[in-house]
């Protein structure tokens, strides 16, 4: 998933440092209160570990091997702002000494596995877990999810950056400039990858982690840096996903052309150049709110709403998920002190 | 699945990784052009020129780009075979996935047709090009920035550049400590062969890297607050200081002025 350099158009790669600026900013500020004096070496020994975390070669079961990111993980045992910080600091070192990634698309790289991959994943294992005990099951089912799910949404947004590039910067004969790919390419080749190979190992990896963490050292799991947060958590989440997605259709604003314009001209030249593709998503897009396909700021309305109500729709979906483990496992519980009991 | 492949695949990878780091530690302190400028002239001419890489629609730039990082990295005295395997490691993989279908997708004029059905078009091979061109300058300018700067003098240049000193302080630490946990993960691999005959089943193998996993975190966590002890004895208090003060020499001034002036050249041939 690291974007290297010459993928993305140096406007891109402005738009994306600035972007991650504010987490990055709020995730220093925000550590630095937790831990202080300790700041520097809790999270330089913390990015060392993620940094070998991603080094290792996990096998799957088929045969193949992967790499993970563990940004999920980190995000549970630090809280999410702590791991904003230590994934962006290795993300720079394997940019600068290992040139995985570029140097110019840090700022996107960040905010795909830094700011997006961390945030979805603890969200949904919040969402799932609950007020569920430290040791419970519901934990174990939430950090797998989450992890899943966290790097499907970071694959998501790569796709979406490199998608918007041959979009965007084109000569005048239509030959894209940046990544050759549309929307329509770029969003599947990443996505189907990490459903498949990333997500999994990912979902492996956090899992095995967090069930030995339960086992021997469930401390961990319990301390104080992601409990303080707790009571707000609910708040600054979902504070952050209606920014996240009232900005959705900004970003699109802030690429050269106007929004109105971009649809009415660009999008002719580029139906000239991915037809097929364009009707798709337009349809894609359009279909679960038919009402908001009006010309116009309707767009931008109707793409506000309909990630809104996206987010409400899985948020509720990843609750009733949570409820039903949970009710499982007191049915468990139940079970076995009345076997108990009755033995 | 056996498990030694298993286990030697990861050995492989981390004795890589540390091996390539120490080789570019050393070439960062042989006598080449490079190596004798400011780091802070360097990261900010390198920048520019890597964005100028980004900015670039047309191939006689991006070659003299590629022809002007070749240069430097023969007057630097970067082995031009470790310099190439660098290079090549990333291009064959980027290309094959990337460049050749664009090749055959992007609609437009046919350049040349295989088999009578897949054609490559102009605008395709265009593309791919400018695509391969881009990601070869780049790299070769960041490749000439890390094998001519030690990560201190690069921590230093940010500082300079005005990254908040705690993120500075936290790079350096990083990178200091990504060592130790790569041996001591190598150590835990290469116990772990020792006492390994035949091999595991996968599922066996993805539970042993999960305990290691978790004994590395556990171990990372122990050292940081150890650390911080040791650091605490020696008078930190929230602040690390260095020594070494940055000064700029005639040579950088020279190179300041040559960087500058090519890249307005070129800015000048993009614009115009």
């Amino acid at each position: 998933m690291h974007i290297p350099d010459g993928y993305l158009s140096p406007a891109t790669c402005g738009a994306m440092y600035v972007v991650s600026a504010p987490f990055w900013y709020v995730a220093v500020q925000r550590v630095r209160k937790v831990l202080t004096h300790r700041t520097v070496p809790a999270m330089a020994l913390f990015s060392a570990f993620i940094f070998i975390l991603m080094m290792f070669n996990v096998p799957l079961p088929g045969g193949t091997t992967g790499h993970a990111v563990g940004g999920t993980l980190v995000a549970i045992v630090l809280g999410p702002w702590a791991a904003v910080l230590s994934i962006s600091v290795v993300l720079a070192i394997q940019a600068v000494l290992f040139g995985d990634g570029g140097l110019t698309s840090l700022g996107a790289n960040c905010f795909n596995m830094a700011v997006v991959l961390p945030v979805v994943g603890y969200f949904i294992y919040r969402v799932i877990s609950g007020n569920s005990d430290v040791n419970s099951t519901r934990r174990l089912v939430g950090a797998i999810v989450g992890s899943y799910l966290g790097i499907i949404a970071a694959s998501l947004v790569t796709g979406l950056e490199l998608g918007i590039q041959p979009l965007l910067f084109h000569t005048a004969d239509g030959t894209p400039l940046y990544a050759p790919y549309g929307l329509n390419v770029a969003i599947p080749a990443m996505t189907i990858g990490h459903l498949v190979i990333a997500g999994p190992v990912e979902a492996i990896v956090t899992g095995l982690v967090f069930f030995y963490l339960q086992k021997s050292h469930s401390a961990l799991l319990s301390r104080e840096a992601s409990q303080k947060s707790e009571g707000k958590l609910w708040f600054v989440w979902a504070g952050a996903l209606v920014v996240l997605a009232f900005a959705t259709p900004l970003g699109l604003l802030a690429s050269d052309t106007a929004w109105g314009e971009w649809g009415a001209v660009e999008l002719k030249k580029a139906l000239g150049y991915i037809p097929q593709g364009m009707t798709a998503l337009s349809n894609l897009w359009h279909a679960p709110l038919p009402d908001y396909s009006v010309q116009g700021m309707g767009d931008v309305v109707g793409y506000i709403i309909s990630a809104l109500v996206g987010i409400a729709v899985i948020g509720f979906l990843l609750w009733l998920l949570g409820r039903w483990i949970s009710r499982k496992n007191e049915i468990k519980k139940n079970r076995s002190s009345m076997g108990g009991s009755a033995g | 699945m056996t498990g030694g492949g298993f286990l030697a695949r990861n050995i492989a990878g981390f004795t890589q990784a540390l091996e390539s780091v120490v080789v570019t530690e050393d070439l960062c302190h042989a006598p080449g052009l490079m190596q004798g400028l400011d780091p802070r002239i360097k990261v900010v001419t390198l920048m520019l020129f890597i964005i100028l890489v980004g900015l670039a629609q047309d191939f006689t730039l991006l070659i003299a780009i590629f022809i002007l990082a070749l240069l430097l990295v023969l007057l630097s005295k970067i082995p031009i075979a470790l310099y190439l395997k660098r290079l090549l490691i990333f291009i064959p993989i980027f290309t094959a996935v990337i460049a050749i279908p664009a090749l055959f997708i992007t609609p437009g004029t046919p350049l040349l047709s295989i088999a009578g059905k897949a054609v490559i078009t102009a605008q395709g091979a265009h593309t791919a090009g400018l695509l391969i061109m881009r990601v070869v300058d780049s790299l070769s300018l960041g490749l000439l920035l890390v094998f001519t700067t030690p990560w201190t003098k690069l921590l230093q240049a940010l500082r300079w550049l005005r990254l908040p000193s705690l993120v500075v302080d936290i790079l350096g630490m990083t990178y200091r400590y990504i060592y130790l946990l790569l041996h001591t993960a190598n150590s835990m691999f290469l116990a772990r062969q020792s006492r390994t005959i035949g091999g595991f089943s996968g599922t066996e193998n993805r539970r042993w890297l999960g305990r290691a996993l978790v004994t590395t975190m556990v171990k990372s966590q122990y050292l940081s607050e150890e650390v911080y002890l040791a650091m605490l004895s020696r008078g930190y208090q929230g602040e690390i200081h260095t020594l070494n003060e940055l000064t700029l020499r005639r040579r950088d001034f020279i190179w300041m002025a040559f960087a500058l002036a090519a890249i307005s050249l070129m800015v000048w041939s993009i614009y115009l």
